[in-house]
């Protein structure tokens, strides 16, 4: 049973606030500038609370159930985080206030960039991009700005490996260079013979490669070293997508390692909320090399503990207003001053021994292409059964529902047919796991004995599965009252 | 304080399934030489201590609710009724993500399908997305849009010189791959002909905010003009606007606007020292599988029962990679979510109501200014909430004097347009009562006053030393 749209309990004259009667002398308005209708609903308070709490009703988040989004690193969000990015000294500033008004809110990002830099072995970081993929256009940005700075301006190709996100082709694309795909072993490492050849032939026109590592089998890619070597020796450089950041916190650092530029995903790994699809915050690291290229103003402290803005020298610019989505700044820097050195590496600790455990409990009850080595924070499992030639990873998907559980990620990454792409996180326990596994092993079980009861699934969910066909070929995207 | 639940025999017991003999077993793939590094961090905090760190870094700072605040330019104090804050704290809200599954994620959904159906009745336009990171990326993304329906052959932008100056930055940020010629910002501040001059057959768009940077309100006639020119050379118009200003003035949709976008922070989001907030953005149906950003439609479940999903998705990055029409992935959705709240609490009386309120104090402050000695409100057009003051002594000067009476003062606009040296951009919203403002009138006319008094004396001072 669905929930009525808010235009559909107005009426006329119901109103959810009051609001004080004009306390100065009234100004006439200017002629032939005001609005006609405004088609904005007229509801009361009540209405909304309830509305809104139905709604919310029909979700399923962190807090009701397991979510093991694979790639979305859906771990616990801590209420603490909530609480002190609402203390009105953050809430309620002004991001333009002189820089002697907002000295704690600047000196929390300085302490942030700091901690991020050390963490992932960098030498400086920006706040300023608000997503993951936000973070990506930065860093190909500067790639493209400190190559073209040296002259070699006749680069122009990005190798993206054929497992990456979505966003890494997207962004190479966005920065106007090509993408070469650069396949994946049998291994599921970039396949270094591939690459060689892909350096040979366009090596002197590469501004980079796009690496995520962990890469998104969940595999930490065996290779790395020699892709790293392989992309520097051309004179180009090695960008990380630090998407799945939450299987290394203290057990690497993608800075030391040889990475030239990442960006972290702070609603990930440093559990802020991920909000119904954002905010997100996307802050970017970068090597000694870069740092000068970074988008601004950075923050700065001086001798005298005073923090500026400081714009970087060959700064590619701003990307984005402001300084970033402070609000999601606080909740990291809360959640990582919770934890400390060690408490980030049992994060990682847990989170890969999670991954593994599910991996293990999984085997042999669906194909796991790579489940004969061990995983990071995530693992691919397919959604081919045997015994159960009509049914694919959208059924699973949608039965797990029926049980309560997110589905995982599905048919990502692109390389694995069917895939399910299952990240449990640290803050799961193994009771929470071996449920889920528990279900994914009656599913299968069901998958041979009664399809159908996949094929219609969900059957406990609030709605029935949905056309999305129909939905992109009879657009309907608001409510056509509300549409002048 | 860590967040993980298992116990050390739970660890014990999963190890032996795993089949490894420790957890540093299953870091084994890493390279020795990289493994297990220092963290030189401070050391952990319990929940107790972090807060207390974290108030006395938010003690160490002069917030809104403590002084009145008189800046804009961009992040706006307007009133956040409670409910909105508390209705996005539904654990089932803010612990989702973006609603891949839709059967088990109505809400997300069916939220964010109100508020595109919000966004495009304020703004007058047929359709709108769950939003973008801010006014800036907004802005940015339109232009992307326009040289994509220009497909190559149209490389001009034109963006106004009263297009906020931050986001005139991110759009040279984002096209700076991009074969692209950017043109307008020199032109003549306020000038619509001048912009509607530099239009051609190879201008993608042209981006005009209302009411602008500085607080001008164009009219819908001025603004139907241009875009009847835009429109003309087969160019898009864009129009980065105020939410709020909408409640009482025409929309852009009625004027010939292709995209209206903007900030929509004014829409029930708190400052927050400048994000997050929501980029909002709203458009014509024609171009919008151009445009970038995630779009819920209406469907039906297999029962035929009303539900919404996710649409038009083939033009985003996880199906198209390179092909994707940007390379947005999350956006601004609990913001977007708040927005919608905001929305339907203040709706059809409340949205007006607030742009009346703060038109009216607005238009007082700048009578009371404009009588100080030394100061003259130099905007001569209509304007909304802002407005600009000539100031007898620096800018910087007067706010650092204000922030002493307890109030935070304008914009300076000097560091954008030179012409503007020792100009404040004024801000008053409905939060401002007619003590805040009649208090600002007195603070301006005695800094005012002493600097006369400093004037004098340093011309006393300069007589003695030519004499001398």
């Amino acid at each position: 049973m669905g929930e009525h749209l808010i235009y559909e309990i107005c009426r006329a004259g119901r109103r959810a606030v009051a609001l004080p009667d004009v306390d100065v002398p009234e100004t006439a308005f200017p002629d032939g500038m005001l609005r006609g209708e405004l088609p904005l609903p007229e509801v009361s308070e009540i209405d909304v609370a309830r509305h809104y709490v139905r709604l919310s009703q029909m979700n399923h988040a962190i807090d009701t159930g397991f979510y093991p989004l694979g790639s979305c690193t859906m771990k616990y969000n801590p209420k603490v985080n909530e609480a002190a990015a609402r203390l009105p000294g953050f809430a309620a500033l002004h991001p333009l206030q002189a820089e002697e008004s907002v000295q704690g809110a600047m000196g929390l990002m300085y302490n942030l960039q700091a901690i991020l830099a050390e963490i992932a072995g960098f030498a400086q970081v920006t706040l300023q991009p608000a997503a993951g993929a936000h973070g990506e256009l930065t860093g190909v940005l500067m790639m493209r700005k400190y190559l073209y700075d040296k002259g070699e301006t006749h680069r122009n190709i990005i190798l993206v490996p054929d497992s990456a996100h979505g966003t890494n082709p997207a962004t190479t694309a966005m920065s106007c260079l090509k993408v070469v795909e650069v396949p994946s072993d049998s291994r599921g490492n970039v396949d270094l013979a591939v690459l060689k050849g892909l350096i040979e032939k366009h090596g002197p026109n590469l501004v980079g490669l796009m690496l995520t590592n962990p890469n998104t089998l969940g595999l930490f890619d065996e290779g790395v070293e020699e892709v790293l070597r392989m992309v520097h020796e051309t004179g180009a450089l090695v960008y990380g997508d630090g998407a799945n950041f939450n299987a290394i916190l203290g057990i690497a650092k993608p800075g030391e390692m040889g990475f030239d530029v990442m960006h972290y995903n702070l609603h990930k790994t440093f559990s802020t909320p991920h909000g119904g699809g954002g905010p997100g915050s996307g802050a970017v690291g970068v090597r000694e090399h870069l740092v000068d290229y970074l988008p601004g103003p950075i923050v700065e402290k001086s001798e005298d503990g005073w923090y500026t803005w400081v714009m970087p020298a060959k700064s590619i610019g701003r990307v984005k207003a402001f300084w970033g989505n402070f609000g999601v700044l606080v909740r990291a820097y809360t959640y990582i001053r919770m934890h400390g050195a060690e408490g980030l590496r049992e994060i990682s600790e847990n989170a890969v021994l999670n991954a593994n455990y599910l991996q293990a409990r999984l085997r042999g009850v669906y194909p796991i292409p790579h489940g004969d080595r061990t995983c990071m924070h995530e693992f691919v499992a397919q959604g081919k059964l045997e015994g159960a030639p009509g049914i694919n990873t959208m059924d699973i998907a949608k039965r797990l529902m029926d049980y309560d559980f997110h589905p995982p990620t599905v048919y990502f990454p692109l390389i694995v047919p069917e895939a399910l792409m299952i990240e449990p996180t640290e803050t799961e326990s193994k009771e929470t796991m071996d449920a889920f596994a528990d279900a994914m092993i009656q599913i299968a079980q069901e998958a041979r004995e009664n399809p159908e009861l996949l094929k219609t699934a969900p059957h406990h969910a609030p709605l029935k599965r949905l056309d999305e066909v129909r939905a992109a070929k009879e657009l309907q995207l608001c409510y056509a009252p509300g549409c002048s | 304080m860590n967040y993980i639940p298992n116990t050390d025999a739970d660890r014990e017991e999963m190890l032996k399934v795993v089949g490894v003999e420790s957890i540093a077993d299953l870091f084994a793939g890493v390279p020795e030489k990289f493994r297990f590094p220092e963290l030189s961090l401070p050391p952990a905090l319990t929940e107790m201590e972090v807060l207390a760190e974290l108030q006395a870094l938010a003690d160490e700072n002069d917030d809104v609710n403590h002084l009145s605040c008189f800046l804009g330019a961009g992040a706006y104090n307007h009133f956040v009724p409670k409910i909105v804050d508390f209705l996005i704290q539904r654990s089932e809200f803010y612990t989702a993500y973006t609603p891949y599954q839709p059967e088990i994620s109505q809400g997300t959904l069916q939220a964010h399908y109100e508020y595109q159906s919000m966004v495009a009745a304020l703004t007058g336009m047929e359709a709108s997305n769950v939003s973008h990171y801010d006014g800036a990326t907004a802005v940015a993304e339109a232009v992307i849009m326009a040289l994509q329906v220009g497909r190559g052959k149209r490389t001009k932008v034109v963006l106004s010189p009263t297009l906020h100056p931050q986001y005139r930055e991110v759009v040279h940020t984002y096209t700076q791959g991009m074969s692209v010629n950017t043109v307008g910002e020199d032109a003549p501040l306020g000038d619509l002909g001048a912009l509607a001059d530099l239009v051609g057959k190879d201008t993608a768009c042209v981006i005009v905010q209302n009411p602008d940077f500085l607080g001008r309100l164009y009219t819908p006639a001025e603004m139907q003009a241009l875009a009847d020119h835009v429109h003309e050379a087969g160019a898009l118009f864009v129009v980065s606007a105020d939410p709020i200003s909408l409640g009482l003035f025409t929309p852009p949709g009625d004027y010939g606007a292709d995209v209206v976008c903007g900030e929509g922070q004014p829409m029930g989001n708190s400052l927050s020292f400048g994000g997050p907030y929501l980029g909002f953005f709203a458009m014509k149906l024609d171009d919008i599988r151009k445009t970038a950003g995630r779009i819920v439609g209406q469907t039906v479940d297999a029962d035929g029962e009303r539900g919404f999903v996710l649409t038009l998705s083939t033009r985003e990055q996880h199906i198209r990679r390179d092909k994707a029409s940007s390379n947005i992935c999350s956006n601004q959705a609990l913001n977007a979510l708040a927005a919608a709240i905001y929305l339907a609490t203040m709706g059809k009386y409340g949205v007006r109501k607030i742009a009346e309120l703060t038109y009216h104090k607005a238009h007082y402050a700048a009578k009371l200014i404009g009588e100080i000695e030394g100061y003259a409100v130099t905007s001569d057009g209509p304007f909304f909430k802002e407005f600009v003051v000539q100031c007898p002594l620096p800018v910087e000067e007067v706010n650092s004097r204000l922030l002493d009476y307890g109030m935070i003062g304008g914009y300076d606009l000097g560091a954008d347009y030179p012409e503007l040296k020792d100009h404040m951009l004024l801000c008053v919203t409905e939060m401002n009562t007619r003590d805040d403002i009649e208090a600002l009138a007195d603070a301006l006319a005695e800094i005012g006053s002493f600097q006369a008094d400093d004037l004098e004396g340093q011309d006393e001072l300069d007589d003695v030393e030519e004499v001398a």
